[in-house]
Parts: C-alpha cells; structure tokens; sequence
C-alpha cells in the first residue's frame, strides 16, 4: 500500500501547482470566452450566456492575423533552422575546447531583455540605422523602401529572438551522435552529403524537432516583434489579443485565445505524428 | 518661502530629457514592460504620507533625476508627506490593476491618479472618485475657462486639469520644408509610407473630423464611422507606417516618420532639441484638446482626501504651476501661471505650447464623452482600422 501510495504523493506539489496556475485559469477563461456584456452594463462588465457564436466571430473578425501568424511563424521557424543547424553542428563535431565558450555565446543574448533586442533591431534596420542608408547609397532600395514596419522585419525579429531554442536542442542531439557512425558511413563510400542524408540528418530528426517547435510556438502567439518591428499591416494574432484585453472585450480575448492553443496542438500533433520521434515528449 | 526658479542651463537639461510619453517609447509600448520604478519623494514614507501616481516625467525634477522641488516645497509648508511614484503609464493598464479593488471597496494604493479625460470619465461615471470639498481647493477657481466645465465633470467637483495636451500635426522641417497644417498636407504624395498617427482614438479621429467641419462635441456615429474608413483605407493603402502612442516621437528621430499626428509637448521638446529640426502646428482645420485629471479615488482616507485637496490647491497657485509647465511643456491649466512664466523665462512664456492664445484655443476642441456602448464598438472599429 504504502509502496502505491509514495509516488503519487510525489506528485502532489506538482499536480496542485498544475491545478492552481493551469487547470484552474484554462476553466475561468473557458469560461469567460462564452460570456456576453450585461445589457446597459459598463465598460468591462459582462454575465455568462453561454454564447459559443462569439468563437465564429472572433475568427471571422481575425482570420486575416491567425493566417499571418501561421505563415510569419513558419517562415521565422525555417529561417532559424537555416542558421542553427551549421551552428549547431559546427558546435558539437568543430568547436574543440571552445565549445563551452561559444554555447555560452549562444544563449548570452537571453542576458538582455527580450524588449531590449528587439528594440535594437528597430534601431539597426531604421532609417538612419547601419543598414539602410548604405544600401540608399549603392541604390539598392529606393528612397521610399524602409526596412522597418515590414513583414520582413517582423520574420528576422522572431528569428532572431527564439535562436536559441533552436540551436540548443539541436545541439543536444548532434553531440550525442557516436562520430563513429559517420566514418562507418565514408568507409562504406558514402560521401559527404550522402552521409549527412542518410545519418546525421536522421539521428538529429529529435532535435529538428524539439527546435522547430520551441521555435514555432512561442513566435505564433508572439506580438512584441510585431508590435515594434512591424507596421498596421504586419499585426499577428497576439497583437489582436492585446488589444481587446485592453478595451477590455475580454470574451473575444479569451476565445482567440482559445483558439490559438487549439490551432497550435492541432499543427504540433500533426507535426509529431509525422515526423515520427517520440523522444520529443 | 522662496522658491529658487530653474536656470536656463538647468532647464535645457532637463529639456533634453525625453517626455513623459516618449520615456515609453519602444520597449513601454508593450504593455508588460511599463511599470517603472515608484519613485518614493518627500523625506521617507511616513504612515500618513498621502501617495500619489501620476505619469512618467510630468512633474519638475531637479538634475539628479531624484528630487522634485514643488513637491518638496509643498511638503515643507504644510506639513504632509507625499510618496510620489511615477507609475500611472497607460490609462487601460492602470484602470485594469486597480478595478477589482475599486469595485470591492479596497484600498488600492493610491490617493491621488492622474487619468485622461475619456478615462477620468469612465472612474466618475462607475463613481470610484470622492467629491472635492472646495474649501480646500481655494485656487480651483484659476482653471483655464476651456476647461472649467467639461461634460463628464461640468462643476469641476471631481477632477482637475493636471496639464492640457492639444494635438496637431509634427513633421521633420527637413523633409517635409513646406510644413503640414491641413490633411492633404499630411498625406502628400511625398509622405507616403512615412505618416505615423495617434493610437489614441479620440486625437487621431478628431483630427480627421474637424477637416470635415464636424463639431467633437456632437458628433455622430455615422459621421465618426466614416472617418474611421478614411483611415482604414489610408493604412491599407500603404501611406500609414504605424498607429502608436508615444513612440511616434522615436519614429520622428529616427527617420522612420517624417510626418505625424502628435502631441504638443513631445513635439516641443523634439524641436528644441533638434534646433528646429521639427515642428508642430494645430491643423488650420482645427485640433483637439484634452487633459489628464487629478482625482481622489473614493477608497482614500478622510485624511488623506483633505491632504490631496491641499496638494491640488497647491498646484493651482499660478507660480507653482508656472514651474511645473517650464518643465513638461504641456498646456498649463492654471490661470496666471503666464504673468509667473514672464519671471522664470519670458520666452516660455511666449510658447503656444504651455500658453496657447485665444486664437488657437479657439481652434481645439475636446472630444465629447461617449456611453459605453459607444467606448466598446468605436474603440473597436478603430483598432481594427488600425490593423488589430
């Protein structure tokens, strides 16, 4: 009995944390998400009426910023794999006795504040920033083009930003590949890119997807990058969700939310099933 | 007691400062980051110290950033304690922190707010404010007549102008040489892509509908609906950069914005700091004014409502808020505060900004409360103009 028991009081503490800062405001926006202002009411006030009709209308109302969410996420989510895969393998089979060194240097920028960085790429792709003017100069942009309060701006922002994420987890699962396995695969006349395709690539698939996903949450449901890299054309769905909490319309807050997490284990399950690693979990 | 007024070298100092609005450029915008360090003033905090929250830099400071020499004047001469904090930053923000302890009834930390006037509307109408009693505030009677009746408080019983902000258009005299003083001028062929506009409903929208000849004080729905499509498609068209508080001023250094709609304050300090690089100008077709509101929330002591009524009276001697406007620049509230300016800095006292002229008041007007209703679906219509 006693040996029953011992586990599951381990998991006490975490299960009443788990209750008291998850299950218990998931039910109370839950149950917000349905509510409905009181007639006559003020600002702010509002009865449950158990109106599900508000989910169709938030989406119908945002569908444009759930679908740039989506794309601006993805793309930011590939381009951060482009940079962190190199970085990641470089770290692991190339850095010799730096490689402690340059994984602090990875995740140095967490040092700074977020909001800090991403100023700091307003103030470097801005008008008179180091960017913009030289390529005025050599005439590769027009004297209208700018930089900032694109959809571009807002993409290498959120790449920038969730870095980290990915090359972490991608360098866990690269170092942990036995270098032997590659000389077995040149020894049997694979050559370099037949090696990386058919085992390195392969034995770091966990770390692929470990990455893409701390990458692709996070920037789907991102709004600082958009809020301050971006312009009135580039708005995601988080800035959608700031702004009606402030009104505060805290039911059409609530359903997009909502469906936004939904959205998001939607494209995770998917993605798991597909990619087929179930070391990820 | 004698007052040691600012030197002109002190003075430019703390010009270069930037504004109480600008200080939340960027990295404030964002709504988590706002809440800066309380800065605790007048010799300690001591129990019956009345505590007061008003916004970022819009009170006179002295060069160490630490001491505010009106309040500690104050303090001296009657005698009561003030913990001044610096934390009221965004109307929404503050309004949703303190809400649920208004509504039960609970102290929430404060004696004294300093909301805008939409806002200061909303604390009178669910009347989470204490009504003055006048004989404490013998200098009420010295607010500005434009300001002496508004209709959300039309006696003046529960608020008072802290400082008046007129908005208007700013633009970078090097770009834009020939100035901008009507919405043609402004969305110029040459501007596209550069404009950036208030995200405060109320300013921006007026704009646009005083350049239709609609009066603020009456307008209608239809009439507020349409100039909110004028922006919607202006956005989607290209010609808007970005729809943003405070940050615009940013946007205007940078290069990012060469013409805006703006706030008269920001856009002084941005000229004399930049050697006229900018400029400002109530629109030919006329601007908006509005204020932000010294109030007492109802959850305040009997004593500590008494104690913040001698402050606001104390703020209302013209002298006082003369020193005050030398340093934040915003439209002066107090009747006389001009003849006081004449003694710190004649030229001062000659701005539009601090002291606009019967002329240019003329030319602004507030815009009139909305129910609630209205609060919900016209905020909302424009920030979906605005592109959430």
């Amino acid at each position: 009995m006693k040996k029953i028991s011992t586990p599951y009081l381990l998991l006490l503490p975490g299960f009443a944390f788990l209750f008291t800062f998850f299950v218990f405001p998931i039910l109370s926006l839950a149950q917000v998400s349905t509510a409905t202002p009181i007639s006559g009411g003020d600002v702010g006030e509002f009865e449950q009426t158990l109106r599900f009709r508000n989910y169709l209308e938030a989406f119908l109302e945002s569908r444009e910023h759930f679908g740039r969410s989506l794309v601006y996420a993805l793309l930011a989510t590939f381009i951060a794999l482009m940079i962190s895969y190199p970085l990641a393998y470089a770290l692991a089979f190339k850095s010799g006795k730096y490689k402690n060194v340059l994984l602090v240097l990875v995740v140095a920028p967490f040092f700074t504040s977020f909001l800090l960085r991403t100023v700091a790429w307003k103030q470097i792709l801005g008008e008179e920033g180091f960017v913009v003017p030289p390529l005025r100069t050599l005439g590769l942009i027009s004297e209208s083009t700018t930089l900032t309060s694109t959809a571009g701006a807002v993409i290498i922002g959120m790449a920038y930003n969730f870095l980290p994420f990915m090359t972490l987890p991608l360098y866990a699962s690269i170092d942990r590949i036995d270098p032997r396995t590659l000389e077995a695969s040149g020894d049997l006349y694979a050559n370099g890119f037949t090696t990386f395709r058919k085992v390195t690539l392969p034995l770091s698939m966990p770390g692929v997807v470990a990455g893409t996903l701390l990458t692709f949450i996070p920037a789907a449901g991102d709004y600082v990058n958009a809020e301050l890299l971006g312009g009135p054309n580039n708005t995601m769905i988080g800035n959608v969700i700031q702004s009606r909490f402030l009104i505060p319309d805290y039911p059409t807050t609530s359903a997009l939310s909502f469906m936004l997490m939904a959205a998001i284990l939607i494209i995770v399950i998917v993605y798991i099933r597909k990619a087929g690693t179930d070391e990820v979990v | 007691m004698a007052r040691k007024p600012l030197s002109p070298e002190a003075r430019s100092i703390i010009n270069s400062k930037v504004s109480r609005r600008a200080v939340l450029a960027g990295a404030g915008a964002v709504a988590g980051a706002s809440a800066l360090a309380a800065c605790g003033s007048g010799g300690g905090s001591s129990e019956n110290a009345i505590r007061w929250g008003n916004w970022p830099l819009y009170l006179d400071v002295d060069d160490s950033g630490k001491n505010y020499p009106t309040l500690q004047a104050f303090i001296k001469e009657s005698g009561i304690d003030v913990n001044y904090f610096e934390d009221y930053s965004d109307n929404d923000e503050f309004f949703g922190k303190v809400q649920a302890q208004l509504k039960l009834k609970e102290d929430i930390g404060y004696d004294l707010v300093c909301p805008t006037d939409w806002m200061a509307a909303r604390w009178i109408r669910l009347g989470y404010t204490h009504k003055f009693d006048k004989a404490n505030i013998p200098n009420a009677g010295n607010i500005l007549d434009t300001l002496a009746s508004p209709s959300f408080d039309p006696t003046r019983e529960h608020s008072m102008t802290w400082q008046g902000i007129m908005s208007g258009f700013g633009w970078n005299t090097e770009k834009v040489p020939g100035g901008v003083r009507t919405l043609d001028e402004l969305f110029a062929p040459q501007n596209k892509g550069k404009i950036v506009v208030l995200s405060e409903m109320r300013d921006t929208i007026g704009v646009i509908l005083r350049s239709r000849g609609v009066d603020l004080q009456t307008v209608t729905e239809n009439q507020y609906m349409s100039a909110v499509e004028f922006l919607e498609q202006k956005v989607s068209d290209g010609w808007i950069r970005g729809v943003k508080g405070n940050e615009y001023a940013e946007d205007l250094k940078s290069g990012d914005a060469i013409a805006v709609i703006g706030w008269s304050g920001d856009m002084f300090i941005l000229k004399n700091d930049y050697d006229g690089k900018f400029d400002f100008a109530i629109p030919e077709s006329g601007g908006t004014i509005s204020g932000d509101n010294l109030m007492i929330p109802y959850t305040a002591t009997v004593e500590a409502k008494a104690s913040a009524e001698k402050l606001i009276n104390w703020y209302y001697d013209p002298a006082i808020a003369a020193e005050v406007a030398a340093y934040v620049n915003y439209v002066t509230p107090v009747k006389g505060a001009q003849a006081e300016m004449e003694k710190i800095d004649p030229d001062l006292a000659a701005s539009e900004f601090i002291f606009p002229t019967e002329k240019t008041m003329a030319n602004l007007s507030v815009f009139r409360s909305l129910t609630p209703a209205e609060e919900s679906t016209w905020t909302e219509a424009f920030q979906k103009a605005s592109g959430i």
